[in-house]
């Protein structure tokens, strides 16, 4: 530390000039720097590495699954019941039921998250923005097992009134997919917003320019303009739908159900995951290493749709600047 | 000067402010049609904002309000009734740095044809975008790569290639703020051979701060100063070739022979 000081204070007048000039420009050891890169690169490494040992795990016990149950991966992705208690180990009604939910969830949150970016970024005055923004982040931060209740006490009734009682059942895809929908609103906005207020002014004014309105200006030129950023956001909140978890275990029931009806119940992956291993289940059974296989496939699916979103963001983008 | 529109457009005590802070105040302009009009002086100084005040792009900052008129063929744009969206169409605008629309070179000029309505066939479209472009003096440059992003062409001819924009909703006023500013010489001198040939059918009011630019190729010279409360004022307006060479106001003839600014 000391020499360090030394090195940093300047050099007594009394040197000779040449020494003087020479001096201050000498190489200096930054011991901080160094330690803070390292902390840095071990940062990164850790979150590498958890992704890493989940992958490993998932699949270390999914592939004890698939060895010990006499279950093939191809029954399992393609066979149609799940009743572990009855050795039916077919994935596809958790499946669909994640997709159903998921789908119902985009289809209320594109409509309303986009239309709250657009307003955010291309409408509202800054003061406006400034109060908006803030309260839509607040919402992402409700915990999701309100918004389960809030599907099932509330949504759900709601839509049993409407449609009718006899319709709609107590748990159903529906009113699980919109409270998913709503809680992923706020995600879609303020990614979308990021993406929309990040295109340059210049563009707006040109199109302005030209005697365009606002909205003209802001479908034709910034949303386009903004296509990667809103793409990359909405597979963010796909992904998110597809991972959520209290929701569609509160609300859309726990019987695996393989059906494109939403009225009706229908467990999804997460919310199976959920239901049995808060049950009592022994380490090792199959019906415990059958979760592993689901979580595997979920892990995949996700990582399928993010490989999507960056080769469509890749050949959508309208490059600026 | 007087009401009949022998100028297209004319403004009458034109103030701008930003929030309590005036810009500019005072300004009295009269602009002829098919001649191009600079606007000059040093940085600061309202150039851009009276030249925004023209086709209402003003509307679009936050804070900015207009007081006096700016009459466009005798009628306040500033008037209620009037729509500044539809002020725009026929006043366009060409900005200081080359804002292309991150699309292809022809929908960048198709751009404000479509938003008009366009309703002609794809062929009389093309026969639009391609006189836009020769308008411009760029279609020999992009006629083979129409379908190529407009970003990827140089400064240059992406300036050209928003003149072309401008060109194809065919206003009858192209207001310039400080077009060149970006470009090198060579693009400037076809920008400004551009101009002079636009001056046939156009009529062009443009923002420069270089003063040979002003000289070269405007036919009339507004000059524009801050007074001591840093508020921008036109100190004097004429012929080129008389502001140039007979300055009357003394401040002017310090700034044209470069003593300030
Ligand atoms: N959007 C704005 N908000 C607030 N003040 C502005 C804005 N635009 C310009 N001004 C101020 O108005 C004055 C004139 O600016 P401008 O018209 O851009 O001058 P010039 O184009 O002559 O350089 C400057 O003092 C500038 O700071
Ligand atoms: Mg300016």
């Amino acid at each position: 530390m000391l020499e360090l000081e030394h090195s940093v204070n300047a050099p007594v007048a009394s040197e000779p000039l040449q020494e003087r000039r020479a001096s201050g420009l000498r190489r200096r050891i930054r011991p901080g720097e160094t330690f803070i890169q390292i902390l840095l690169f071990l940062c990164a490494c850790v979150s590498i590495a958890t992704t890493f040992s989940i992958v490993i795990v998932l699949s270390r016990e999914a592939l004890s699954f698939f060895t010990e149950a006499g279950v093939s991966v191809g029954q399992f992705l393609t066979g149609t019941t799940w009743r572990p208690g009855a050795g039916h180990f077919g994935v596809l009604p958790l499946v669909n039921a994640t997709i159903l939910t998921s789908l119902i969830a985009m289809l209320v949150a594109l409509p309303l998250g986009l239309g709250a970016a657009l307003y955010l970024s291309e409408y509202a005055s800054a003061r406006i923005r400034g109060v908006l923004k803030p309260t839509l982040e607040l919402l992402a931060g409700i915990p999701t097992v309100v918004y389960g209740y809030f599907a099932l006490t509330f949504v759900t009734p709601l839509l049993r009134r409407v449609l009718g009682a006899e319709t709609v059942q107590i748990y159903n895809m529906l009113s699980a997919g919109i409270v998913v929908g709503i809680l992923i609103t706020p995600l879609v906005a303020t990614l979308s917003e990021d993406a929309l207020s990040a295109v340059p002014d210049g563009l707006r004014n040109a199109s302005f320019g030209l005697g365009a309105t606002r909205w003209e200006t802001a479908i034709k030129v910034v949303f386009p303009a903004a296509s990667s950023g809103v793409i990359a956001a909405c597979m963010v909140a796909m992904a998110r739908a597809m991972g959520e978890t209290m929701v569609v275990a509160l609300a859309a029931g726990a019987s695996p159900n393989l059906s494109l009806n939403p009225f009706e119940p229908a467990e999804t992956m997460t919310g199976h995951i959920a239901r049995i291993s808060g049950g009592d289940l022994s380490y090792g059974t199959i019906d415990y290493q059958s979760l592993f296989a689901i979580g595997l496939l979920l892990f995949g699916m996700t990582l399928l749709l993010n490989i999507l979103s960056r080769w469509v963001v890749r050949h959508v983008r309208e490059v600026y600047d | 000067m007087n009401g009949e529109p022998a100028c297209v457009i004319e403004t009458r005590n034109l103030q701008i402010n930003y929030g309590s802070f005036c810009a500019v105040k005072g300004v009295n302009l009269s602009i002829e049609p098919r001649t191009i009009t600079a606007l000059i002086g040093p940085s600061g100084c309202g150039k851009s904002t009276v030249l925004r005040s023209l086709n209402r792009m003003n509307d679009l900052v936050p804070g900015a309000r207009v007081d006096g008129e700016v009459l466009f063929y005798g009628a306040n744009l500033y008037a209620p009734e009037v729509d500044a969206v539809q002020v725009r169409r026929r006043i366009g605008m060409v900005f200081q740095k080359p804002n292309p629309f991150p699309k292809s070179i022809y929908e960048n000029v198709a751009y404000g044809l479509r938003i008009n309505g366009w309703r002609g066939t794809k062929a009389s479209l093309d026969a639009r975008v391609e006189a836009a472009l020769r308008g411009a003096a760029l279609w020999d440059e992009v006629k083979d790569k129409l379908q190529q992003s407009g970003l990827a062409l140089s400064g240059g001819q992406q300036q050209r290639l928003c003149i072309a924009r401008a060109l194809a909703v065919e206003p009858e006023v192209i207001l310039m703020d400080e077009p060149c500013s970006a470009l090198d010489p060579i693009a400037t001198l076809k920008i400004e051979q551009l101009m002079s040939e636009l001056r046939q059918h156009y009529t062009i009011v443009i923002v420069t701060h270089n003063m040979q630019q002003a000289g070269r190729v405007a036919d009339y010279t507004a000059f524009f100063l801050m007074d001591h409360d840093r508020a921008g004022q036109l100190i004097e307006y004429g012929p080129t070739s008389q502001i140039f060479s007979h300055p009357r106001d003394a401040r002017t003839e310090a700034y044209i022979s470069g003593r300030f600014g």
